[in-house]
């Protein structure tokens, strides 16, 4: 699904990434966890084109295509989806009417019908039950005086409705409470295919109680460092991140 | 180490979609009986008398032109143009073939409607589906008046206002230049001496108008100005719907336009004037355009009158233009919408005056503008509250919305308030279109393009909510059409 390939880049000339390897097979969920500033968020915002990152080296390869010559819609078209950390307002947008014209622009762009606004209003009608999204929502403007929680909430009923293959969820469980937590965590569950793969980008061992993660990587001063399994989680969540960074330096030094 | 840059194809602006091409910039080829150009007593004799005016409105037109010697043009608005030579120009232009006037639509000239077809506005179609009445403002001369007969059955009055000079000589008599005198200022006192034509409306009392009336302008002559005069009377009870349109065709030299709106209300009466202005701009570099300076008023005389204003100023060079409303009658209500778009060259100054005089008269001002390119908007409102409007009340919004940073925003809010009962609210808002709310909606599968557009019409959404339906939708289309570039 998605191979990145000893990726670097940086931000105003600094660099963040430093050699990023990493594969992501259809279906599986991985948790990219780590410190702060370490380059977790850099590295999903890359993936999805965010515009102000220098990647000076690597190559991100999607579907068997060169991701970063991409435009982001194309991203999205292809089925790449980000929940974003920060999701942000657009005032006088109505929700349900962005999210027609991204899913009728990824449909046009598959070749099929666009729905119409029938059939679309009973998409997301099924779709808001599901992360528990009060119909209320559907209205209003993207975001416009959601609370944190429901915003990170209509970050998971987008990716519902969009049905992407590849999923990153940018510390999609930062700011919830412990409820709210829950629901989206049941929303994501729900949304585990077969072929759709998941990439949580996460601070916390917590997020991982609820969806239970294949595969594990710590993401340190703009390198994976170390990759496992959940337990590895669990590791991270009673030891911290230093011990990972010490072995890191006892190996270079062996080298 | 090979140099990868990040996303080599989003190297475009959100500000290059602004500069699109103007999509009604052609010229109509058709005969006119043009005045060469200049202005003095002759012309205005001229002018009266190719419309066989009575001897009051001369007299009336040559006292405007004496006062107006004595005046200077004004220069504190927050525009920037050259010098205006007043007799470079040609004061009178109408398309030959009109000079004995249509009976019909069959009668016009098939050139004209074939004009009019290009501006999207159809008369015949409109005439069968969209039951809107049009009074069509070709050059000085109104060429087609639909809907008359159906009209005349409520009682309502709508014609070019030379014909209402003509069959309605005490109406017009009674009203013209009592809302904005013939010295009120520069160029309403240029528009009332060298008025060639322009709308009446008169509703009679307890009469609702059966349609949605509409003018349509277009300047097509080359170095004419266009100086329209409407008037609208509300009687009492009356209600009226009424939408003004406006293109140009392109040209290298600038073209004047100066209106005279006169509204006039009586007790109960309702007013709704909506305008969407789409006068030619200019281009990139600022050549050519219309310089649009418009005198707007409407006179709440009447107890519970209620006038609204709803303008989106898409066009023209320069837009120098407040609608006001003198809030006279007791409880009498005055609202303000406005949506101005600025991009290139364009600049805009624009806003309005609620002036409260009667008790307890509401007003509501939303003015959202966006710049984008180099164009420069200014919002200029006035509140003025009177020592005998008790219980007065203005709620004032203005946001401003710039995209791309070669462009500016200003707002100069005047408030004056003698009387210690009013309320007044005013909120305003600077934003710029984010490069973060751009890049959620890419993500979501929106074009960069469709995204702007999104976003503006967005923030745009409390004034277009205010025009009558079928007019929300070419709002709507407008300001994409404005915003769309040559891309894709």
């Amino acid at each position: 699904m998605l191979k990145v390939k000893n990726l670097h880049a940086s931000v105003d000339g600094k660099k963040i990434l430093k050699g990023i390897n990493l594969e992501i097979g259809a279906g599986e969920v991985h948790a990219i966890m780590g410190p702060n500033g370490s380059g977790k968020s850099t590295l999903s915002n890359i993936i999805a084109g965010r515009d102000g990152y220098e990647v000076t080296a690597g190559s991100i390869s999607y579907k068997g295509k060169d991701l970063l010559a991409m435009e982001p819609e194309e991203r999205a078209w292809e089925g790449v989806f980000l929940a974003f950390q920060y999701p942000v307002e657009i005032a006088g947008v109505n929700n349900t009417y962005m999210l027609k014209a991204g899913v009728n622009a990824k449909r046009k762009h598959q070749g099929e019908q666009e729905l119409d606004a029938i059939d679309f209003m009973q998409l997301v009608k099924e779709k808001a039950k599901m992360v528990e999204l009060d119909q209320s929502f559907l209205s209003r403007g993207v975001n416009e005086g959601f609370s944190g929680g429901e915003k990170k909430r209509n970050e998971i009923f987008q990716m519902a409705v969009l049905e992407p293959s590849l999923a990153l969820l940018d510390e999609t469980d930062s700011g919830l409470d412990i409820d709210a937590l829950r629901i989206v965590a049941n929303g994501v569950n729900k949304l585990r295919r077969e072929e759709r793969s998941i990439v949580m980008v996460t601070h916390y061992q917590r997020l991982l109680d609820y969806i239970e993660p294949d595969f594990v990587h710590v993401l340190a001063d703009g390198k994976i460092l170390k990759s496992g399994d959940k337990s590895l989680a669990l590791e991270l969540e009673s030891r911290g991140y230093d011990w990972v960074k010490e072995e890191e330096a006892d190996r270079i030094k062996a080298a | 180490m090979s140099d990868l840059s990040f996303d080599k194809k989003t190297e475009r602006k959100p500000e290059e979609f602004t500069n699109n091409e103007y999509d009604a910039g052609f010229v109509t080829d058709i005969e006119t009986d043009t005045l060469p150009p200049g202005l003095n007593e002759d012309v205005i004799r001229h002018i009266s008398a190719k419309k066989d005016e009575p001897e009051w409105l001369l007299n009336w037109r040559l006292e405007a032109f004496r006062h107006w010697q004595t005046m200077t043009e004004p220069h504190w608005a927050h525009v920037d143009y050259k010098q205006i030579d007043y007799q470079a120009i040609s004061y009178y232009s109408a398309p030959k073939s009109q000079e004995d006037g249509p009976k019909s639509l069959d009668e016009i000239d098939p050139k004209l409607l074939e004009t009019y077809d290009k501006l999207g506005i159809p008369l015949r179609e409109q005439e069968f589906l969209a039951g809107v009445a049009v009074d069509a403002v070709f050059d000085s001369v109104s060429v087609a008046t639909t809907f008359k007969g159906k009209l005349k059955d409520a009682g309502v009055i709508f014609c070019p206002i030379s014909e209402a000079v003509r069959d309605y000589p005490e109406l017009v008599q009674q009203y013209l230049g009592t809302v904005v005198p013939t010295g009120d200022n520069f160029y309403a006192a240029l528009n009332s001496a060298v008025f060639t034509d322009g709308s009446f409306v008169y509703i009679p009392k307890g009469v609702r108008c059966p349609m949605e009336l509409s003018t349509y302008f277009r300047i097509n002559a080359l170095n004419t100005g266009q100086f329209e005069r409407t008037l609208i009377i509300a009687d009492e009870g009356a209600y009226v719907s009424y939408l003004e349109g406006c293109t140009a065709p392109q040209r290298d030299e600038n073209q004047l336009h100066a209106a005279v709106v006169e509204l006039v209300l009586l007790d109960d009466a309702q007013i709704k004037y909506a305008t969407v202005q789409n006068w030619y701009p200019g281009d990139e570099n600022g050549v050519g355009g219309i310089y649009n300076f418009v005198t707007k008023r409407a006179d709440c005389r009447g107890q519970r009158s209620k006038v609204s204003w709803t303008q989106v100023e898409t066009g023209s060079a320069i837009t120098w233009k407040y609608p006001s409303c003198v809030l006279r009658g007791d409880d009498s209500v005055g609202e303000f919408y406005s949506v101005a778009l600025t991009k290139m060259r364009q600049e805009a100054d624009t806003g309005t005056k609620m002036i409260h005089i009667g008790k307890n008269t509401k007003s509501t001002i939303v003015s959202k503008g966006i710049a984008a390119g180099h164009g420069q908007q200014a919002y200029r409102g006035l509140v003025r509250i009177g020592k005998n409007a008790d219980g007065a009340r203005n709620f004032t919004q203005c946001d401003s919305l710039l995209i791309g940073d070669t462009c500016g925003a200003h707002t100069f809010p005047y408030v004056e308030v003698k009387n210690p009962t009013a309320t007044m609210e005013h909120e305003a808002t600077t934003s710029k279109i984010g490069e973060d709310q751009l890049f959620y909606c890419r993500q979501r599968g929106i074009s960069e393009e469709d995204a702007v557009n999104m976003i503006v019409n967005g923030f745009c959404k409390d004034v277009f909510n205010e025009l009558p339906m079928e007019f929300a939708v070419e709002a709507n289309r407008l300001m994409e059409v404005s915003l769309e570039g040559a891309v894709g």
